[in-house]
């Protein structure tokens, strides 16, 4: 790879690890008595400056319980927002210190201050170097932490090297802390976006849920628009989302989403047969009647975040809300209503946030939210901007049937002591009328009794909706304008007053006799008018002179000549423009023919729409919806493509395909818990777990498969398996246990589902499933003693009670060290003891193992002379095609298939499940339907036998 | 994603901040004391703002503003939801959550800060996982350290933290195994004066506190799952076995945790326990008016209503209050126009009943509005949905725990409205 030259040069440089090291240290002691001279100079301007001497003493002490104590001061000045800056030479110095506390409080101190003292910070790079080393992942972690918090571009090229590192290392939380530190890096320099890449993109393979969600964001910081990373990532993402953990969560879905709009087509063709089928879950009914089909993974996606809609974290449920919105058909998006409902009984803000987006979203669904009515009811207790949205909600919601409840819920609200919220409540209502005829009369002759209300603002925002409602059908309300021309006298906020002032010119004509009255009374006090009022004043003068001039001639000249001399320029330049407008002479003759059409036009009237209308441009939950402004770093959603790009991107290979019957091959990983997760497990098959996880232990043969780790082997080997997510079920043969007669009525069966087994690794896992044949309930069923002593067995729980006829399947493993020797015990009831017994076949005491032709063949190379069996055999004509065999191979033992660059020639591997040791089989298919098999492996006698079973599985139809 | 928190108090000084990133100036809070001016309420601060080359998020809780600056898009709530876990964890390790005991522990608090977000990215948030990196303050343990001069820091990365099962800590023990489940009801409704329910819910919520040893498995169940409508759950709770079996199927986090929250199906009438009888009017003259309140057990299911306190939030005119209860005891808080009436315990024999003279500033007008009243309750024993868990089994570990579940119903947003029916918008629908 070509970086610049320059970047692993200044890594030599500083990368010095010990020596290096003790010499920074060195320079740091010199360096302080020369910086304590600036300290001083800064202290003069400090008022803490005696303090900051002490604390310098104290941390130059020996003593590490004064230099805690100094730390903790420090880090309080910090807290307080006061410069400690001065003390960094002396700080820094204790960033090696043994004590764990000193030290975290050092690195507060560091992160917050490197930026401004970047010489002096350098001389701790060294440490974290070197911690980044340690065994005890904590200390690593936190080295990096600190390392990539440190924004000095001079160490760019050792953070780089620092988070490559870790993203390879064995701890997850090292994987996770590394994807937090690509996003550093990116924001202190852009340039390295395309090595930073590289390492998204092989954290994005990671399996562990630790990782999944800051890699993620990661992702979506640095290279949103890179979707071809996503592909093949796809699938595990949403099966393992459950389980990561909830922050995780929300940047996940977050970007799936935006995924899936450039991923799939649109399942939103409308087509009204699909209403019907209101059936939650499947397609199956749509498929015949419409040709749009679902692709699989756009169902996946759906199916796999419903659950997270029960998530007690707010911003989850509003994350999958948003994505059924953006995703799902339309018939399906109205499973979250019931979530972001329930949410609005959360704190404040969170009702704020989840309110706006119910806000956008009724407006294109009422159906989603009108069961929901009662709760978006206004307390009396709530705050000003949730009355206001839930307000906005009621408004978007309400039709011909629920509008008399809605608008007596209104009234309510008009009498609030809130009076910017009775204003907003007069506007809904107006809204209200215009949206739903049937109540427009009603709506008005309520807003009229409204102008005979005590509070001005209330009846001022009356005039101003009656106003609006008015333009929209003007003919049938002349009383309306009337009664206002009457109130006129009384309101003075100035707003309302203009309104009345434009109805009744507006409408001069329908109102004869009041309006030459009313321009009388404007003409006494013009002068003592505010400016709005003023404006309409002329207006309503102009529009008079017009149509009633006879009457009116007088006080229009007068009001003008008010309006000429006024002090305010705008109502000087309207007087004279409406002058020469309307009064002929003769410069004016063009314009003044036109006047009446000029200012007497209809005027349409009003739209009274929602705040919320466009809102949906912006994704939901996002703070660019929230704030309607697209926010800095939004990603837009794309469209819906056309037609849907290429599905097969997401299709993930397995390790080695056999083609068309792959089942068992992908499993090729140790048993291990990676592949397990939390909210798959069932009643009885978790409790070892946690325990393996936490002490990263064992497994550490498993170096087949991961090759990159070599480095960076500390004794612990935290297992980055390659696996694939087909489940592998085998070929599945269920043995008899116990047989019905001889169980009195209880019947057991068991299988080995060839899954690593998830109590112990060393154990093969069986499933045994039991069965009530009786006519009674079977009590207390449960394992009993063994044979011999000493054999490991993990037991199912007891189950309880069994009902007749029912059965239950279980999961216990057992170890048989390899040996096919059966493993005895007692199956009891309350009652009853039998004795029963597994006895496996040798092929299911191997697990798979995934390894290149190339180990393989050097694998072999090692288990050669003694530890080699082989027998040339006769293939039954079925078996003579190299699936076949692969397939008969597969079913007699659980080994992998290793690839192989010859046709002939059929490799498989696999370990035996307790000691691990490695079993090779090859079979090389001859001439005339012979094959010659080997086996290598240093366990002879599982050899030999595996030999004769593999004989009578090839040879057999 | 968060860059900066500033923790502002009342009177809006900034008593505490903290970067993830780069380090923004305080300055950048003019702009939220701005909005705070105008919204003169502290409730009534718009959470989100924008200001020229930032985003401010804000909660306002426990008398605290939580202010977290922003610099690009995220979802709103993300932020939301981890301050209010932010002031959960204060609370937790401290006891409350107020400026004098962030003060007091700053250097815990600024730990802990550092723990929960890496980058700005939530790291940890779980309880378990933090205290068994930064463990709370108890006085026994200062004294310890001052003496011996351990720290309060853990050493090794909790196992928590790289499980699956983050919430729970490894290697649990205790001498007295026990598992304590309170299921806790409230009602909230709106009756008008007739009292006629105008709407009514019961959210219910079980808490839990889990003290068992090990890695116990539990299964609990109800007698009538069909009862609850909306769940939410505890990351613990395995969803699929809920969507199967309705039961709840869990790990549990070591110690005191919400398990579910749910709703009941509106389909179920709500039982409402008490009743009041109002009187509050005004007279037209001689600025004064009349109360008269009764309150009396309606459906309560033969349990006794404890804990009720009815609270008016009287209009500005009126001045004080001359009332004579004949239970409990009541309080006019003249700055605030809050009249509280302590009632106790319900007693049905003798129905408790406030009244008396209300006066109010001279020449002021008639209040328009009529106060509406907020009750609070508490039912011992009972919840008022009927739910009742059938039982709790554990699995995985041998030993046989104590168990335990308690019922309480509560009064949550539980208001009577005055509805003045002389309607002026009497809508019948079609002309």
């Amino acid at each position: 790879q070509q970086q610049g030259p320059g970047a692993p040069m200044s890594t030599n440089t500083l990368y010095n690890d010990q020596g290096g090291a003790e010499a920074a240290v060195e320079v740091g002691q010199e360096s302080t008595p020369t910086s304590s001279g600036t300290a001083a100079g800064f202290g003069l301007f400090s008022t803490d400056f005696k303090k900051n001497e002490d604390l310098k003493e104290m941390l130059e002490s020996s003593k590490e319980s004064l230099k805690l104590e100094a730390m903790k001061r420090i880090v309080g000045l910090i807290a307080k927002g006061k410069n400690a800056s001065e003390l960094f030479p002396a700080v820094v110095k204790n960033v090696a210190s043994k004590n764990i506390e000193l030290k975290k409080l050092v690195y507060v101190y560091l992160v917050r201050y490197a930026e401004e003292q970047q010489d002096l910070a350098l001389l701790s790079i060294s440490t974290f170097q070197r911690a980044l080393k340690d065994p005890n992942q904590l200390i690593r972690a936190s080295a990096l932490r600190v390392l990539s918090s440190i924004r000095v571009p001079i160490i760019v090229p050792i953070m780089m090297l620092a988070i490559k590192e870790a993203a390879t290392d064995l701890s997850p939380y090292v994987r996770k802390t590394s994807a937090h530190a690509i996003q550093k890096l990116y924001s202190l320099d852009p340039e390295q976006k395309e090595q930073l890449i590289e390492v998204i993109e092989k954290l994005l393979k990671d399996k562990s849920t630790l990782v999944a969600g800051s890699v993620v964001m990661a992702f979506e910081e640095v290279c949103p628009d890179r979707i071809d990373l996503i592909h093949k990532n796809y699938r595990k993402l949403c099966n393992l989302l459950v389980d990561v953990e909830e922050w995780g969560q929300v940047v996940i879905i977050s970007m799936l989403t935006r995924y899936a709009r450039t991923q799939f087509t649109s399942p939103w063709k409308e087509n009204n047969e699909k209403a019907f089928y209101d059936s939650e879950e499947e397609k199956k009914d749509q498929v015949e009647a419409k040709p749009y089909v679902m692709d699989p993974d756009h169902r996946l996606l759906l199916r796999n975040t419903k659950p997270l809609l029960q998530s007690r974290n707010t911003a989850v449920v509003m994350s999958v809300a948003q994505l059924y919105w953006h995703l799902a058909p339309k018939h399906e998006v109205s499973v979250v209503t019931k979530s972001l409902v329930r949410l609005l009984r959360s704190h404040r803000e969170v009702q704020y946030i989840v309110l706006q987006n119910i806000a956008t979203m009724s407006i294109q669904r009422k159906g989603m939210f009108e069961p929901y009515m009662k709760s978006f009811y206004v307390r009396s207790t709530d705050a000003t901007h949730i009355k206001t949205l839930k307000l906005e909600i009621l408004t978007n919601l309400a039709n011909e049937a629920n509008i008399s409840t809605i608008l007596r819920e209104f009234q309510t609200y008009v009498k609030s002591q809130d009076k910017a919220f009775a204003a907003a409540t007069i506007q809904a209502i107006g809204r209200c009328a215009t949206n739903i005829s049937e109540v427009t009369d009603t709506c008005l002759n309520g807003l009229v009794l409204l102008l005979s209300n005590r509070d001005e603002t209330v009846v001022a925002e009356s005039v101003v909706v009656i106003k609006k409602l008015l333009q929209m059908q003007p003919t049938q309300h002349c009383e309306i304008i009337k009664h206002m021309a009457k109130l006129f006298d009384n309101i003075t906020v100035s707003m309302a007053r203009a309104s009345i002032l434009w109805l009744i010119g507006e409408y001069c004509e329908r109102v004869p006799k009041i309006a030459p009255d009313v321009l009388r009374k404007m003409a006494k006090s013009f002068t003592a008018e505010e400016d709005i009022v003023k404006l309409q004043t002329v207006n309503l003068a102009a529009k008079l002179y017009l149509t009633n001039s006879k009457q009116t001639k007088l006080l229009t000249q007068y009001i003008l000549n008010l309006g000429k001399y006024d002090q305010n320029y705008d109502i000087r330049d309207r007087t004279r423009f409406i002058r020469q407008l309307i009064v002929p002479n003769e410069k004016s003759g063009a314009l003044s023919k036109y006047a009446r059409r000029i200012l007497l036009a209809p005027k349409p009237a009003p739209v009274l729409e929602s705040a919320f209308k466009d809102r949906d441009r912006f994704q939901l939950g996002t703070l660019s919806h929230s704030l309607n402004i697209k926010a800095t770093g939004y990603l837009e959603l794309s469209d819906w493509p056309a037609v849907a790009p290429d599905q097969s991107v997401r299709n993930v290979e397995v390790i080695e395909p056999v083609k068309e019957w792959a089942p068992s091959v992908g499993k090729a990983k140790p048993p291990k818990q990676d592949d397990k997760f939390y909210s798959d497990s069932g009643e009885d098959d978790h409790e070892e777990e946690e325990g393996e996880e936490g002490s990263e232990s064992s497994s550490s043969e498993d170096s087949s498969s991961s090759s990159s780790d070599s480095s960076s082997s500390e004794g612990l080997s935290f297992c980055v398996c390659i696996w694939v997510n087909i489940p592998t079920f085998g070929p599945v043969k269920s043995h008899e246990l116990l047989h019905h007669m001889t169980g009195k009525g209880l019947s057991a069966r068991y299988h080995f589902p060839r899954q690593p087994c998830l109590y112990q690794p060393n154990m093969v896992a069986v499933q045994v499933t039991l069965t009530n044949g009786s006519d009674h309930s079977l009590e207390e069923i449960h394992i009993g003693d063994r044979s011999p002593a000493s054999l490991n067995l993990h037991c199912f729980n007891t189950i309880e009670r069994l009902e007749p006829e029912a059965s239950v399947t279980v999961s216990m493993g057992i170890d048989f060290s390899d040996s096919t020797q059966a493993a005895n015990f007692q199956l009891c009831t309350k009652d009853d003891q039998f004795s029963v017994s597994i006895q496996p076949a040798v092929g299911e005491l191997l697990m798979p193992s995934s390894m290149t032709e190339q180990d393989f063949c050097k694998e072999q190379g090692k288990l050669l002379g003694m530890n080699e069996t082989s027998a040339t055999i006769t293939l039954a004509a079925e078996n003579s095609s190299s699936q076949s065999l692969s397939k008969q191979v597969l079913s007699v033992a659980n080994v992998g298939v290793v690839s192989s660059s010859e046709n002939n020639i059929h490799r498989f591997a696999g370990r035996t499940v307790s000691s691990g040791a490695l079993v090779l089989v090859t079979a090389e298919s001859r001439e005339s339907s012979t094959a010659l098999l080997t086996i290598n492996t240093d366990k002879s006698i599982m050899a030999s036998m595996l030999l004769r079973d593999l004989k009578q599985a090839l040879a057999q139809a | 994603m968060i860059n900066s928190l500033f923790l502002i108090n009342h009177s809006g000084d900034i008593f505490l901040e903290k970067h993830w990133k780069s380090v923004i100036s305080r300055s950048v809070c003019d702009y939220f004391f701005e909005a705070k001016e105008k919204a003169v309420e502290p409730e009534n601060v718009p959470p989100v703002l924008q200001t020229p080359h930032h985003y401010l998020i804000s909660i306002y809780r426990d008398k605290l503003f939580f202010l977290s600056v922003i610099q690009t898009e995220v979802p709103p709530l993300f932020v939301i939801e981890f301050l209010h876990r932010v002031a959960e964890m204060f609370q937790d390790y401290f006891g409350e959550c107020s400026e004098m005991v962030i003060k007091d522990n700053v250097v815990i608090v600024y730990e802990l800060l550092e723990e929960m977000l890496d980058n700005g990215f939530p790291l940890a948030t779980e309880s378990n996982v933090l205290k068994e990196m930064i463990r709370p303050p108890t006085i026994l343990r200062s004294v310890v350290n001052t003496l011996t001069g351990s720290s309060n820091v853990g050493e090794t990365l909790p196992t928590g933290q790289l499980s699956t099962i983050p919430w729970r800590r490894a290697g649990v023990k205790y001498t007295n195994n026990e598992a304590y489940f309170d299921v806790i009801e409230e009602i909230d409704a709106i009756l008008d004066k007739s009292g006629t329910t105008v709407f009514a819910e019961i959210q219910g919520v079980i808490e839990a506190c889990v003290k068992l040893s090990g890695m116990p498995d539990l299964t609990l169940s109800f007698m009538n799952p069909r009862l609850l409508d909306d769940v939410s759950f505890h990351p613990c709770v395995r969803f699929k076995r809920w969507e199967s079996e309705r039961v709840l199927s869990f790990i549990p986090p070591d110690g005191n945790f919400t398990l579910m929250t749910y709703h009941v199906s509106a389909q179920n009438l709500v039982a409402i326990p008490v009743y009041v009888k109002q009187n509050i009017s005004f007279f037209e003259s001689g600025s004064c008016g009349r109360l008269d309140l009764t309150v009396g057990p309606k459906q309560t299911m033969g349990k006794t209503v404890e804990g009720m306190m009815i609270t008016v939030h009287m209009p500005k005119a009126v001045l004080s209050a001359n009332l004579t209860a004949t239970q409990g005891t009541y309080t006019y808080d003249l700055a605030t126009k809050v009249l509280v009436w302590d009632i106790g315990k319900l007693n049905p024999q003798k129905l408790p009943n406030l009244r008396g003279s209300l006066s109010l500033q001279s020449g002021a007008p008639k209040p328009e509005e009529n106060p509406s009243l907020n009750i609070d309750l508490k039912i011992q024993q009972l919840a008022i949905s009927g739910l009742k868990v059938n039982r709790l089994d554990m699995y995985g570990e041998k030993y046989k725990p104590f168990k335990g579940v308690k019922y309480v119903t509560k009064a949550g947003k539980f208001q009577v409205i005055r509805h003045d029916w002389t309607v002026f918008l009497a809508c019948k629908g079609k002309p």
